[in-house]
C-alpha cells in the first residue's frame, strides 16, 4: 500500500453553438438623445461578462469609448430573439449580431454628421473619443453628442441598427451522414499530475497545466478568470460532482450543498493557464467560445493520470475512491 | 403569530422593526430593512453566502433568529464602503477579478474581513481556513484567495 503518482494528458476540440432548428441571435442598437448607445439583447449575462464584451464589441464597431455603451439584457419576452446563453455561443453569436447592428447604427450616425458638417458621409471617421471628423482634416469635427441631438431634435433620424446572426440548421447528407453540426472550434490541452492512495482510493490533483486556444481574447482578464474557474470545475467534475453516484439508482444522491461535493479552497491544485490566440474567421473580432470548453480537458487528463498512477481505467464519473478501490480489487482478482 | 420588536445597529445606524417571531436575520435584513447584500444560497448554513458580522463574530444570518440580535452591532458588506470609497477588500476583489456571478462575494468579503480584523498579515493557509465555510461555483477560489492576500498587504501598508 502506497501513495502512487501519475501523469495524464488530454486534448479536446470544442464547438461553439449548436445545431437544433438553426442557431439565431438578434440584437438591436440605438442611440440615446445624448449620444450614448444602447445594445438590446435577450442573451443573458450569468456572470461570465456578456455585458462587458457586448459593450466592447459595440463600442469598437461604432467608434466610441466603451463607457458610452449600455447593454440591456433585461427581458427575454420583449428583447430581440436569442437562443440563449449556453453552448459557449454568447460571445460568438451575440457578438456577430451586435457588430451588424452597430454597423448600421454607425452608418446613420455618419450620415447625420455629414449633413451637419456639409460633407460626404464616406469622408468621415470616428476618433474613438466620442467625435466624428473629416478624414485628413480632424479640425473639422463634431461630437457624437451633438450628432445625436441633431438626429433626435432637428433631422428626425433614428441612429439605430438591426443585427441578425444565424447559423442555419445543418442536415446530414443521406449517403455519407456528413454534416456541419457546429462552428468555430476552440481547442485545449491539459496535463494533470495526481497522487493516488491505493489503500484508500483517494486522489489528490497536484498540478493542472492547461493550454487553451480560444480565438482572440476580447477581454484577456475575463478570459483568464473564466479559464481558471473552469479548470477548477473540470477537476470537480472529474473527482467530486454527481447528483446520482449510483445512476440510474438515486440512492445517496446529494440533495443540498452539504451532500453535493465540490472541492473547496483547501483542495486546489496548482493551476497554470496559457492562452493561445488564433483569431477565428467567423467570430466577432476573431473570438471563439471559451465558456464550456475550459472545464473539459481536465476530466480525461485526470482519468489518464489515475491510470498512470495505479493502472486501472475508471470510465465512470466522478472518479471516486470507491470506484478506484473496486477497480483495483477486480484487477487483483483477475 | 404575534410580532416582536427588534432593535439593533446595522452598519452604524440604529434599526427598529416589528417582525414575525422566528424570522431569520437574513430575511429581516433583506425583506424588512432592505439590505440585500447578504444572499440566501442554501438557507441551511452550508454555503456561507448569508454571512454577516455580529458583535465582531462571523455569523450565518440564515441560521440566526432576528429576535436574538437585540442590541447587537451588525455589519454587512453593504456598509463597508465609506463615502463612496470602496473598502480595501472590495477594491482587491474587483482588481483580482475575484467575482463572476457575484452571489458568494458578500459572504466571502465578510469572512475575509473578520480574518483581517484579527490577523492583519495572514498566511495563505489562514485565508483558506477563513474561506472554507463559503462556497463559490465560478472562480475556482484562487482569485478570491489572492484578493484577500492583496487586501491584507494594502492594509498593512496603510497602517505603516
Amino acid at each position: 500500500m502506497a501513495i502512487r503518482r501519475g501523469r495524464g494528458v488530454a486534448a479536446i476540440n470544442y464547438p461553439t453553438g449548436m445545431n437544433l432548428g438553426g442557431d439565431p441571435t438578434q440584437a438591436l442598437v440605438h442611440s440615446t438623445p445624448t449620444g450614448n448607445f444602447m445594445v438590446t439583447l435577450s442573451s443573458v449575462d450569468l456572470g461570465q461578462g456578456m455585458k462587458q464584451i457586448m459593450a466592447q464589441i459595440c463600442a469598437e464597431t461604432i467608434g466610441v469609448p466603451t463607457d458610452r455603451v449600455v447593454v440591456d439584457t433585461a427581458d427575454t419576452d420583449t428583447g430581440p430573439h436569442c437562443m440563449g446563453t449556453f453552448a459557449s455561443r454568447g460571445t460568438h453569436r451575440a457578438g456577430n449580431a451586435v457588430i451588424q447592428a452597430a454597423k448600421e447604427a454607425r452608418q446613420v450616425m455618419l450620415e447625420v454628421a455629414a449633413e451637419e458638417l456639409e460633407v460626404n458621409a464616406s469622408d468621415l471617421e470616428t476618433d474613438g473619443q466620442g467625435n466624428i471628423q473629416v478624414k485628413g482634416a480632424p479640425q473639422k469635427s463634431i461630437s457624437i453628442f451633438d450628432v445625436a441631438l441633431s438626429a433626435h431634435f432637428k433631422r428626425g433620424r433614428s441612429i439605430s441598427g438591426r443585427g441578425m446572426f444565424l447559423i442555419p440548421r445543418s442536415y446530414p447528407e443521406k449517403e455519407t451522414g456528413a454534416m456541419k453540426p457546429s462552428t468555430c472550434y476552440a481547442h485545449a490541452c491539459t496535463v494533470a499530475e495526481v497522487e493516488v492512495d491505493d489503500e484508500t482510493g483517494e486522489v489528490t490533483v497536484l498540478t493542472v497545466k492547461n493550454v487553451f486556444e480560444i480565438g482572440r481574447a476580447l477581454n484577456p482578464k475575463m478570459v483568464e478568470q473564466q479559464l481558471v474557474g473552469g479548470s477548477w470545475m473540470g477537476i470537480s467534475h472529474a473527482l467530486y460532482e454527481t447528483t446520482e453516484p449510483y445512476y440510474p439508482n438515486r440512492d445517496h444522491g446529494g440533495t443540498d450543498f452539504n451532500q453535493y461535493l465540490m472541492p473547496g479552497p483547501g483542495d486546489l491544485a496548482e493551476t497554470e493557464i496559457i492562452v493561445l490566440e488564433r483569431p477565428s474567421a467567423d467570430g466577432p473580432f476573431g473570438a471563439k467560445g471559451p465558456g464550456e470548453m475550459c472545464a473539459n480537458p481536465q476530466i480525461p487528463a485526470v482519468a489518464n493520470a489515475v491510470f498512470d498512477a495505479v493502472g486501472v481505467r475508471i470510465d465512470t464519473l466522478p472518479i471516486t475512491p470507491e470506484r478506484i478501490l473496486r477497480a483495483l480489487k477486480a484487477r487483483a482478482a483477475s | 403569530m404575534a410580532k416582536v420588536p427588534v432593535q439593533f445597529t446595522l452598519n452604524g445606524s440604529e434599526k427598529a422593526e416589528f417582525i414575525e417571531s422566528g424570522t431569520t436575520l437574513l430575511n429581516a435584513l433583506r425583506d424588512k430593512i432592505g439590505d440585500t447584500s447578504p444572499k440566501g444560497g442554501c438557507h441551511q448554513g452550508t454555503c456561507g453566502a448569508c454571512s454577516v458580522i455580529i458583535d465582531g463574530e462571523l455569523r450565518l444570518s440564515c441560521l440566526t433568529l432576528a429576535e436574538t440580535c437585540n442590541g447587537a452591532d451588525i455589519k454587512t458588506t453593504a456598509g463597508l464602503a465609506e463615502g463612496g470609497v470602496l473598502h480595501p477588500l472590495q477594491r482587491a476583489f474587483l482588481d483580482a477579478f475575484a467575482t463572476q456571478c457575484g452571489f458568494c462575494t458578500p459572504g466571502m468579503i465578510m469572512a475575509a474581513k473578520v480574518l483581517l480584523d484579527r490577523t492583519p498579515n495572514p498566511s495563505r493557509e489562514d485565508v483558506v481556513e477563513a474561506l472554507s465555510g463559503n462556497i463559490c461555483r465560478c472562480t475556482g477560489y484562487e482569485p478570491i484567495i489572492q484578493a484577500v492576500l492583496v487586501a491584507a498587504r494594502a492594509n498593512s501598508q496603510n497602517a505603516a
